[in-house]
Protein backbone atom coordinates (compact mmCIF):
# COMPACT_ATOMS: atom_id res chain seq x y z
CA UNK A 1 0.00 0.00 0.00
CA UNK A 2 1.44 3.27 -0.98
CA UNK A 3 0.20 6.73 0.25
CA UNK A 4 0.75 9.78 -1.99
CA UNK A 5 2.87 12.23 -0.75
CA UNK A 6 0.95 14.22 2.05
CA UNK A 7 1.67 17.12 0.42
CA UNK A 8 -0.83 16.40 -2.66
CA UNK A 9 -3.76 16.34 -0.24
CA UNK A 10 -2.86 19.80 1.20
CA UNK A 11 -3.06 21.26 -2.53
CA UNK A 12 -6.37 19.52 -3.46
CA UNK A 13 -7.98 20.15 -0.52
CA UNK A 14 -6.50 22.43 2.21
CA UNK A 15 -8.46 25.33 0.57
CA UNK A 16 -12.02 24.06 1.19
CA UNK A 17 -10.48 22.57 5.12
CA UNK A 18 -10.01 26.22 5.73
CA UNK A 19 -12.92 27.45 4.35
CA UNK A 20 -15.14 24.36 6.49
CA UNK A 21 -13.50 25.17 9.55
CA UNK A 22 -13.67 29.04 9.01
CA UNK A 23 -17.19 28.87 8.26
CA UNK A 24 -18.03 26.71 11.55
CA UNK A 25 -16.14 28.57 13.72
CA UNK A 26 -15.25 32.03 12.58
CA UNK A 27 -11.73 33.48 11.23
CA UNK A 28 -9.24 33.55 14.28
CA UNK A 29 -10.57 29.46 15.51
CA UNK A 30 -11.04 28.79 11.93
CA UNK A 31 -6.93 29.27 11.40
CA UNK A 32 -5.91 27.86 14.49
CA UNK A 33 -7.90 24.64 14.07
CA UNK A 34 -7.06 24.53 10.57
CA UNK A 35 -2.93 24.23 11.36
CA UNK A 36 -4.48 22.00 14.41
CA UNK A 37 -6.19 20.29 11.73
CA UNK A 38 -2.99 19.64 9.49
CA UNK A 39 -0.82 18.94 12.38
CA UNK A 40 -2.82 16.06 13.28
CA UNK A 41 -3.44 14.94 9.74
CA UNK A 42 0.30 14.44 9.18
CA UNK A 43 0.73 12.92 12.70
CA UNK A 44 -1.38 9.90 11.85
CA UNK A 45 -1.33 9.74 8.05
CA UNK A 46 1.58 6.81 7.95
CA UNK A 47 -1.05 4.77 9.65
CA UNK A 48 -3.37 4.79 7.28
CA UNK A 49 -4.50 1.41 5.71
CA UNK A 50 -5.85 2.57 2.06
CA UNK A 51 -5.85 5.85 0.20
CA UNK A 52 -9.79 5.55 -0.88
CA UNK A 53 -11.22 8.93 0.48
CA UNK A 54 -8.36 10.82 1.65
CA UNK A 55 -9.85 14.18 1.19
CA UNK A 56 -12.93 12.62 3.39
CA UNK A 57 -10.75 11.82 5.99
CA UNK A 58 -9.09 15.14 6.19
CA UNK A 59 -13.07 16.61 6.73
CA UNK A 60 -13.12 13.48 9.18
CA UNK A 61 -10.26 15.37 11.22
CA UNK A 62 -11.51 19.16 11.03
CA UNK A 63 -15.23 17.86 11.53
CA UNK A 64 -13.51 16.59 14.95
CA UNK A 65 -11.76 19.73 15.85
CA UNK A 66 -15.36 21.79 15.66
CA UNK A 67 -16.96 19.30 17.78
CA UNK A 68 -13.78 19.39 20.16
CA UNK A 69 -13.60 23.11 20.24
CA UNK A 70 -17.34 23.17 20.69
CA UNK A 71 -17.19 20.35 23.86
CA UNK A 72 -14.45 23.16 25.35
CA UNK A 73 -16.82 25.92 25.04
CA UNK A 74 -19.34 23.97 26.99
CA UNK A 75 -16.94 22.66 29.42
CA UNK A 76 -15.40 26.35 29.92
CA UNK A 77 -17.53 29.03 28.82
CA UNK A 78 -16.20 32.27 27.12
CA UNK A 79 -16.87 35.37 29.71
CA UNK A 80 -19.12 38.01 27.86
CA UNK A 81 -16.74 39.99 25.67
CA UNK A 82 -17.56 43.09 24.78
CA UNK A 83 -20.43 43.26 21.92
CA UNK A 84 -18.56 43.63 18.88
CA UNK A 85 -18.55 46.66 16.95
CA UNK A 86 -20.53 46.68 14.31
CA UNK A 87 -19.13 47.47 10.64
CA UNK A 88 -20.25 49.74 7.56
CA UNK A 89 -21.75 47.06 5.73
CA UNK A 90 -24.71 47.20 3.16
CA UNK A 91 -27.82 45.76 3.63
CA UNK A 92 -26.81 42.60 1.35
CA UNK A 93 -23.64 41.91 3.38
CA UNK A 94 -24.91 42.33 6.94
CA UNK A 95 -27.43 39.77 5.97
CA UNK A 96 -24.39 37.38 5.39
CA UNK A 97 -22.66 38.47 8.66
CA UNK A 98 -26.12 37.78 10.18
CA UNK A 99 -26.45 34.47 8.83
CA UNK A 100 -23.10 33.05 9.25
CA UNK A 101 -23.30 34.38 13.17
CA UNK A 102 -26.00 32.21 13.26
CA UNK A 103 -24.60 29.13 11.43
CA UNK A 104 -21.99 29.25 14.31
CA UNK A 105 -24.77 29.18 17.37
CA UNK A 106 -25.96 25.74 15.62
CA UNK A 107 -24.95 22.70 17.45
CA UNK A 108 -21.76 21.55 15.93
CA UNK A 109 -23.12 18.78 14.15
CA UNK A 110 -25.41 20.21 12.88
CA UNK A 111 -23.19 23.05 11.82
CA UNK A 112 -20.42 20.86 10.60
CA UNK A 113 -23.41 19.43 7.83
CA UNK A 114 -24.63 22.52 6.81
CA UNK A 115 -21.38 24.16 5.66
CA UNK A 116 -20.42 21.01 3.74
CA UNK A 117 -23.68 20.91 2.35
CA UNK A 118 -24.17 24.32 0.93
CA UNK A 119 -20.53 26.43 1.40
CA UNK A 120 -18.37 23.01 0.31
CA UNK A 121 -21.57 21.68 -2.13
CA UNK A 122 -20.86 18.29 -0.60
CA UNK A 123 -23.22 15.34 -1.50
CA UNK A 124 -24.72 13.59 1.43
CA UNK A 125 -23.50 10.19 1.26
CA UNK A 126 -20.00 12.20 1.65
CA UNK A 127 -21.02 14.41 4.56
CA UNK A 128 -22.68 11.34 6.82
CA UNK A 129 -19.48 9.48 6.59
CA UNK A 130 -17.83 12.33 7.79
CA UNK A 131 -19.72 13.64 10.29
CA UNK A 132 -20.37 9.44 11.57
CA UNK A 133 -23.72 9.58 10.77
CA UNK A 134 -26.25 7.78 8.18
CA UNK A 135 -27.64 9.85 5.09
CA UNK A 136 -31.16 9.77 6.23
CA UNK A 137 -29.94 11.33 9.12
CA UNK A 138 -27.23 13.80 7.74
CA UNK A 139 -29.85 15.01 5.39
CA UNK A 140 -32.11 15.56 8.80
CA UNK A 141 -29.38 17.54 10.63
CA UNK A 142 -28.95 19.55 7.59
CA UNK A 143 -32.88 20.27 7.59
CA UNK A 144 -32.92 20.82 10.73
CA UNK A 145 -30.49 23.25 10.52
CA UNK A 146 -31.68 25.02 7.85
CA UNK A 147 -34.92 25.47 9.43
CA UNK A 148 -33.77 27.03 13.10
CA UNK A 149 -31.54 29.43 10.64
CA UNK A 150 -34.59 30.58 8.97
CA UNK A 151 -36.28 31.01 12.11
CA UNK A 152 -33.33 33.19 13.10
CA UNK A 153 -32.31 35.23 10.65
CA UNK A 154 -34.14 38.12 9.00
CA UNK A 155 -34.82 37.38 5.21
CA UNK B 1 -5.08 40.50 11.22
CA UNK B 2 -7.37 37.88 13.33
CA UNK B 3 -8.56 40.93 15.66
CA UNK B 4 -10.88 42.24 13.01
CA UNK B 5 -14.56 41.00 12.37
CA UNK B 6 -14.09 37.57 12.11
CA UNK B 7 -17.38 37.08 9.89
CA UNK B 8 -15.42 39.26 7.64
CA UNK B 9 -13.90 36.65 5.40
CA UNK B 10 -17.59 35.39 4.64
CA UNK B 11 -18.97 38.19 3.64
CA UNK B 12 -17.23 38.93 0.15
CA UNK B 13 -18.80 38.29 -2.64
CA UNK B 14 -18.26 35.27 -4.85
CA UNK B 15 -19.73 34.88 -8.46
CA UNK B 16 -17.38 31.85 -9.10
CA UNK B 17 -20.43 29.12 -8.19
CA UNK B 18 -22.99 29.58 -10.73
CA UNK B 19 -27.04 28.12 -9.75
CA UNK B 20 -27.72 24.74 -10.11
CA UNK B 21 -24.71 23.06 -7.46
CA UNK B 22 -26.06 20.44 -5.96
CA UNK B 23 -27.05 22.64 -2.91
CA UNK B 24 -29.74 24.42 -5.56
CA UNK B 25 -31.41 20.80 -5.52
CA UNK B 26 -33.03 22.08 -2.36
CA UNK B 27 -34.18 25.08 -3.80
CA UNK B 28 -33.13 27.57 -1.33
CA UNK B 29 -32.54 30.85 -1.46
CA UNK B 30 -31.22 30.57 2.53
CA UNK B 31 -28.45 28.17 0.29
CA UNK B 32 -27.74 30.97 -2.02
CA UNK B 33 -26.83 33.04 0.56
CA UNK B 34 -24.62 30.51 2.21
CA UNK B 35 -22.66 30.24 -0.30
CA UNK B 36 -21.55 33.33 -0.84
CA UNK B 37 -17.88 33.58 0.75
CA UNK B 38 -14.53 34.30 -0.38
CA UNK B 39 -11.85 32.24 -0.65
CA UNK B 40 -8.66 33.13 1.25
CA UNK B 41 -5.06 32.21 -0.17
CA UNK B 42 -4.10 28.93 2.55
CA UNK B 43 -0.54 29.01 1.45
CA UNK B 44 0.97 31.21 4.63
CA UNK B 45 -1.11 28.89 7.08
CA UNK B 46 -0.23 25.61 5.62
CA UNK B 47 3.42 26.80 5.81
CA UNK B 48 3.01 27.53 9.33
CA UNK B 49 1.16 24.61 10.37
CA UNK B 50 4.03 22.17 8.64
CA UNK B 51 6.77 24.43 10.50
CA UNK B 52 4.73 23.54 13.81
CA UNK B 53 5.12 19.88 12.32
CA UNK B 54 8.58 19.79 11.99
CA UNK B 55 9.49 21.18 15.20
CA UNK B 56 7.46 18.69 16.60
CA UNK B 57 9.42 15.91 14.34
CA UNK B 58 6.57 15.11 11.98
CA UNK B 59 8.32 15.93 8.97
CA UNK B 60 10.19 12.94 7.37
CA UNK B 61 10.85 14.23 3.89
CA UNK B 62 10.83 18.58 3.10
CA UNK B 63 11.51 19.65 -0.28
CA UNK B 64 11.57 22.63 -2.35
CA UNK B 65 11.98 23.71 -5.95
CA UNK B 66 15.12 26.07 -6.22
CA UNK B 67 16.39 27.82 -9.26
CA UNK B 68 19.48 27.38 -10.55
CA UNK B 69 21.91 28.83 -13.07
CA UNK B 70 20.93 25.02 -15.00
CA UNK B 71 17.20 25.52 -14.18
CA UNK B 72 15.12 24.42 -11.73
CA UNK B 73 16.48 22.07 -9.22
CA UNK B 74 14.17 20.00 -6.68
CA UNK B 75 15.81 19.39 -3.76
CA UNK B 76 14.77 17.05 -1.01
CA UNK B 77 15.70 16.24 2.87
CA UNK B 78 15.43 13.99 6.12
CA UNK B 79 15.93 15.35 9.24
CA UNK B 80 19.60 13.68 8.76
CA UNK B 81 20.32 15.77 5.32
CA UNK B 82 19.68 16.04 1.88
CA UNK B 83 18.24 12.91 0.66
CA UNK B 84 17.10 13.13 -3.00
CA UNK B 85 18.35 16.23 -5.80
CA UNK B 86 16.07 16.13 -9.02
CA UNK B 87 16.51 18.17 -12.43
CA UNK B 88 13.36 20.00 -12.88
CA UNK B 89 10.10 19.91 -10.93
CA UNK B 90 8.94 16.23 -11.13
CA UNK B 91 6.00 15.37 -9.19
CA UNK B 92 7.37 11.95 -9.64
CA UNK B 93 10.00 12.11 -7.18
CA UNK B 94 7.98 13.25 -3.96
CA UNK B 95 6.21 9.91 -5.42
CA UNK B 96 9.00 8.05 -5.17
CA UNK B 97 9.83 9.77 -1.90
CA UNK B 98 6.48 8.91 -0.51
CA UNK B 99 6.52 5.08 -1.40
CA UNK B 100 10.62 4.84 -0.65
CA UNK B 101 11.44 6.96 2.69
CA UNK B 102 7.60 8.29 4.20
CA UNK B 103 4.91 9.48 2.97
CA UNK B 104 5.14 12.40 5.38
CA UNK B 105 6.53 14.16 2.30
CA UNK B 106 5.59 18.46 2.45
CA UNK B 107 6.98 21.56 1.00
CA UNK B 108 9.31 22.50 3.93
CA UNK B 109 12.05 25.76 2.51
CA UNK B 110 13.53 26.02 6.11
CA UNK B 111 14.98 22.34 5.95
CA UNK B 112 16.78 23.10 2.72
CA UNK B 113 18.15 26.47 3.54
CA UNK B 114 21.72 24.96 4.48
CA UNK B 115 21.94 22.54 0.78
CA UNK B 116 20.63 25.76 -0.99
CA UNK B 117 22.99 28.30 0.24
CA UNK B 118 25.75 25.58 -0.95
CA UNK B 119 24.58 25.60 -3.95
CA UNK B 120 24.52 29.15 -4.50
CA UNK B 121 27.70 29.34 -3.65
CA UNK B 122 29.15 26.40 -5.67
CA UNK B 123 27.53 28.14 -8.36
CA UNK B 124 28.97 31.60 -8.24
CA UNK B 125 32.17 29.88 -8.02
CA UNK B 126 32.79 30.37 -4.00
CA UNK B 127 32.39 27.09 -3.00
CA UNK B 128 34.77 23.81 -4.53
CA UNK B 129 32.89 20.73 -1.89
CA UNK B 130 30.04 20.32 -0.27
CA UNK B 131 29.33 19.99 3.34
CA UNK B 132 26.06 19.66 4.07
CA UNK B 133 24.56 16.02 5.65
CA UNK B 134 23.31 13.68 2.70
CA UNK B 135 21.10 10.90 4.06
CA UNK B 136 22.46 8.22 1.70
CA UNK B 137 19.49 6.18 2.19
CA UNK B 138 18.35 5.75 -0.78
CA UNK B 139 21.50 4.01 -2.35
CA UNK B 140 22.55 0.42 -1.01
CA UNK B 141 25.04 -1.94 -1.15
CA UNK B 142 27.91 -1.70 -3.92
CA UNK B 143 26.21 1.36 -5.41
CA UNK B 144 26.43 3.44 -2.27
CA UNK B 145 30.25 2.26 -1.87
CA UNK B 146 30.90 3.16 -5.08
CA UNK B 147 28.97 6.72 -4.75
CA UNK B 148 30.75 7.23 -1.62
CA UNK B 149 33.96 6.73 -3.11
CA UNK B 150 33.15 9.01 -5.48
CA UNK B 151 32.34 12.07 -3.06
CA UNK B 152 35.77 11.37 -1.46
CA UNK B 153 38.21 11.07 -3.78
CA UNK B 154 37.13 12.81 -6.90
CA UNK B 155 37.44 16.85 -6.08
CA UNK B 156 36.59 19.57 -7.68
CA UNK B 157 37.42 20.53 -11.23
CA UNK B 158 39.10 16.74 -11.67
CA UNK B 159 37.54 13.45 -13.94
CA UNK B 160 37.78 9.97 -13.18
CA UNK B 161 36.35 7.18 -15.55
CA UNK B 162 33.83 4.42 -14.84
CA UNK B 163 36.71 2.09 -15.10
CA UNK B 164 39.41 4.13 -12.66
CA UNK B 165 36.29 4.43 -10.30
CA UNK B 166 35.72 0.67 -10.11
CA UNK B 167 39.48 0.45 -9.53
CA UNK B 168 39.98 2.58 -7.04
CA UNK B 169 36.55 1.01 -4.82
CA UNK B 170 38.89 -2.76 -4.87
CA UNK B 171 36.42 -3.90 -7.65
CA UNK B 172 38.55 -3.14 -10.69
CA UNK B 173 36.20 -5.53 -13.29
CA UNK B 174 33.24 -3.25 -11.82
CA UNK B 175 33.03 -0.11 -14.39
CA UNK B 176 29.47 -1.63 -15.80
CA UNK B 177 28.08 -1.84 -11.76
CA UNK B 178 30.11 1.75 -11.38
CA UNK B 179 27.55 3.38 -14.69
CA UNK B 180 24.54 2.49 -12.99
CA UNK B 181 25.89 3.98 -9.85
CA UNK B 182 26.21 6.97 -11.40
CA UNK B 183 22.94 6.34 -13.25
CA UNK B 184 20.82 6.14 -9.99
CA UNK B 185 22.85 8.81 -7.77
CA UNK B 186 20.34 10.13 -5.88
CA UNK B 187 22.08 13.54 -4.99
CA UNK B 188 23.55 14.48 -8.32
CA UNK B 189 25.79 17.85 -8.29
CA UNK B 190 26.28 17.22 -4.46
CA UNK B 191 27.39 13.97 -4.98
CA UNK B 192 29.24 14.68 -8.45
CA UNK B 193 29.06 12.03 -10.70
CA UNK B 194 29.41 14.52 -13.56
CA UNK B 195 33.03 13.92 -13.24
CA UNK B 196 33.09 10.71 -13.68
CA UNK B 197 33.15 9.94 -17.80
CA UNK B 198 34.10 6.68 -19.98
CA UNK B 199 37.76 6.20 -20.46
CA UNK B 200 39.19 7.81 -23.06
CA UNK B 201 37.11 10.58 -22.05
CA UNK B 202 33.90 10.42 -23.90
CA UNK B 203 31.45 12.16 -21.99
CA UNK B 204 29.12 9.46 -20.74
CA UNK B 205 25.65 9.81 -20.09
CA UNK B 206 23.96 12.43 -17.31
CA UNK B 207 20.17 12.56 -15.76
CA UNK B 208 20.07 16.15 -15.76
CA UNK B 209 21.19 15.64 -19.92
CA UNK B 210 24.28 15.31 -21.54
CA UNK B 211 24.45 19.76 -21.63
CA UNK B 212 24.01 19.82 -17.98
CA UNK B 213 27.02 17.74 -17.30
CA UNK B 214 29.29 19.99 -19.87
CA UNK B 215 27.90 23.13 -18.43
CA UNK B 216 29.20 21.42 -14.70
CA UNK B 217 32.54 20.34 -15.91
CA UNK B 218 33.23 23.50 -17.85
CA UNK B 219 31.89 25.12 -14.48
CA UNK B 220 34.45 23.68 -12.69
CA UNK B 221 37.10 23.95 -15.21
CA UNK B 222 37.36 20.26 -16.21
CA UNK B 223 36.50 21.15 -19.64
CA UNK B 224 37.82 23.77 -21.86
CA UNK B 225 35.88 25.86 -24.40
Amino acid sequence: MTLPPFQSLLDAHAPDVHRFLVAAVGRHDGDDLFQETVISALRSYPGLRHADNLRGWLFTIAHRKVIDQARRRVRQPVPAADPPEVPQLDADTLGDAELWDAVRRLPPKQRSAVVQRYLLDRPYAEIAAVIGSSEDATRQNVRAGLQRLRQEVTR
Amino acid sequence: MNATNPTNELHERSDRRGPGGPGGADGDDLGERLRRTDTTDVTALVDAALRRADAEGLVEVGWVVEDTPIGPLTLAATPAGVVRIEFGHEERVLDELASEVSPRVVRLPGRLDEVRRELEEYFARRRRRFDVPVDRRLSRGYRRTVLEALSREVPYGQTVSYKELAERTGNPKASRAVGSAMATNPIPIVVPCHRVLRTGGALGGYGGGIDTKVWLLRHEGALLG
